[in-house]
């Protein structure tokens, strides 16, 4: 790792890591008093350990001209195993608090184990932790090979990706810590938005760096997914984290926005964090790992194009489905409600051209787990975003709102099109990043694929019949014209859902490790073939291979 | 500066719903010009092609 870098490479990342640790001592410094002062403490030990692993092979011999010949790809390997790591932890404690809805005691009675404080920690971890890792190593691998050019340097490819987890890191310990905006999927406060922002300019630059450099005219159009995912999470992020802290000493900061204008601004955050981070970027994913497993170009690169711009356009005025029937304007809540109903037209052109990318292969999805992953992500993607457009027609919403429907809804994108478009793009990625022939076992692939695909439809399948079942005991009347049912009658015909839902995330999690497993067995294991001759996989090769296994 | 209410509902049911037309047929004519066809074809098969390694 530390080998590949020159020596002025090695001199420019101790820099930058003494420069962050600076800023870790001073914060610790000022915000003694605070739990950010335990957050400075992290930043400083964290970038220490990065000078002594960079300090340790300083002297090692300075790398051969040779690597300029080969795409840089280092990042991208440990991106992958982080990722890994993060859907773990992720996952895990998903399905703790899941568990904790079926017996509420499930909790070390402390304040860091209280289901407010780990639910967004489940949510970090796997949307950032996961889904960011996994999008910042797969960028950079379809980024190089699209554009055929390296990657222009090698010390910003690495700020970025350990910049970015130390924003995982800091959000998820400050959670526990009580540290929190209370915005969904904002939640860190100001100076770990400060911190992400200095990384995600980072990896805006450093992709425009390398397009620059790019031997094709025409740029791909996984490309552009990723461009607008970086661009778009970058003005998102700005906006909505726009606060006042109490002193640079203290964690807690007071937004710029207050009432309608700040329920407003977040839910064009959020459901923008929806479009760009969960959609956009998973959809580049696709646009490259879907043709390159099945040995087929994609089957309309016009419809690609188009649903592109269609998701650009009309996402940013979804947000205000989230305020139907609060004191957000009527109309601004019909505007949200309209564009997501025309998010459908550019949503299944995408979901379409997977169907139609495999159509006359067929046989591949049946033999190959991997593109089956990738097939079935399409075919949640289409769901999710029918059934998304559906509950953000208002009358739809009044029953769907706030109930276990919605957890539902986000589960199938989350599990159904993210997850499994990330699993089968990773397990097409990882036997050609560390040059092996195939994954160790393509039966804990196909093991993880059943374990995925029961997990998400008992899930879904348990949150539609409580959310429904919730909606409308909320909304029954009696004779006399009061409410029918208590709140806690609702929590008693919940519960037997609530418990099968649990069993979908266990059998989720339990593929998931599989699937750490897997890759941990692929990288640890040497290859059993000779070096491929060139960095780009072969792909009509894989299929056939994992069917030869068998 | 302090904008209206009536000034942003004007302007979004005016402006806002001309512009996005605007750019919806942009983006349209754009992928259907039937002079592009060779260039998303190629772009469609370029991820294929077996290069060796970056040219820079």
């Amino acid at each position: 790792m530390i080998a590949q870098l020159t020596l002025i490479e090695r001199q420019r990342a101790i820099l930058i890591s003494a420069a962050v640790a600076l800023l870790g001592f001073l914060m610790m410094l000022a915000g003694r008093d605070d739990p950010m002062g335990a957050h400075g403490a992290l930043i400083f030990v964290a970038s220490i350990l990065m000078i002594f692993r960079i300090g340790g092979s300083y002297y090692a011999p300075p790398p051969s001209d040779d690597r300029l010949r080969h795409y840089y790809d280092d990042p991208s390997k440990v991106g992958i195993v982080i990722s890994m790591m993060w859907v773990i932890v992720g996952l895990g404690v998903g399905d703790w608090v899941a568990w904790q809805l079926v017996n509420p005691d499930l909790t070390f009675g402390t304040g860091w184990s209280s289901f407010g404080r780990l639910r967004p920690v489940h949510t970090t971890s796997v949307i950032f932790g996961f889904g960011g890792n996994a999008l910042i190593a797969t960028s950079f691998y379809v980024l190089q090979r699209t554009s055929r050019a390296r990657l222009p340097d090698q010390v910003s490819p690495w700020f970025v990706l350990f910049g970015y987890n130390l924003f995982c890191l800091l959000a998820v310990t400050g959670y526990m810590m009580g540290i929190t905006q209370s915005k969904e999927y904002a939640e860190p406060e100001w100076y770990t938005d400060i911190w992400l922002v200095v990384v995600w300019v980072t990896y805006f630059i450093l992709y425009l760096r390398t397009l620059a450099r790019r031997k094709e005219p025409h740029i791909y159009v996984s490309n552009w997914y990723y461009m607008a995912f970086i661009l778009v999470v970058a003005i998102l992020h700005i906006v909505n984290n726009l606060a006042v802290p109490v002193s640079l000493g203290h964690a807690k900061s007071y937004s710029a926005f207050s009432g309608v204008q700040d329920a407003m601004t977040q839910w064009w955050y959020g459901h923008n964090a929806v479009a760009f981070f969960l959609t956009a970027g998973f959809l580049g994913m696709m646009y490259y790992f879907l043709p390159m497993r099945a040995g087929r170009p994609i089957y309309s690169y016009r419809m690609s194009i188009i649903s592109f711009w269609g998701i650009t356009f009309f996402y940013m005025w979804a947000g205000s489905h989230h305020l139907h029937y609060t004191a957000l304007p009527q109309w601004v809540q019909t505007l949200g409600m309209t564009f997501s109903l025309m998010l459908l037209i550019p949503s299944w052109a995408s979901a379409g051209n997977v169907l139609l990318t495999l159509n006359g292969a067929w046989d591949k999805v049946r033999d190959d787990a991997t593109l089956r992953f990738m097939m079935v992500a399409g075919v949640f993607y289409g769901l999710a975003t029918f059934e998304g457009s559906f509950m953000a027609i208002r009358s739809v919403n009044s029953l769907s709102h706030y109930t276990d429907w919605t957890v539902g809804h986000v589960h199938v994108g989350a599990l159904g099109w993210v997850a499994m478009i990330t699993f089968g793009s990773i397990y097409a990625c990882v036997p050609w990043l560390w040059k092996r022939e195939r994954m160790y076992s393509p039966k804990l692939v196909e093991a993880h694929f059943w374990l995925a695909l029961a997990g998400t439809v008992i899930y879904i399948f348990a949150m539609w019949n409580s959310g429904i079942i919730q909606g409308l005991m909320w909304r029954t009347y009696n004779d006399s014209g009061t409410l029918a049912y208590s709140f806690v009658d609702t929590l008693v015909a919940m519960h037997p859902y609530y418990i099968a839902r649990a069993v979908g995330g266990l059998l989720f999690l339990i593929g998931g490790c599989l699937g750490a497993y897997n890759i941990w067995k692929t990288i640890a294991v040497p290859g059993v073939t000779e070096e491929h001759a060139s960095d780009l996989p072969q792909p009509a090769l894989a299929g056939a291979l994992n069917a030869a296994a068998e | 500066m302090i904008i209206e209410h009536a000034f942003l509902v004007g302007f979004s049911k005016s402006f806002g719903l001309f512009y996005l037309v605007a750019l919806s047929v942009a983006a349209v004519i754009y992928a259907m010009r039937p002079s592009n066809k060779k260039r998303f074809d190629e772009a469609a098969q370029s991820i294929l092609r077996d290069e060796a390694g970056p040219w820079r």
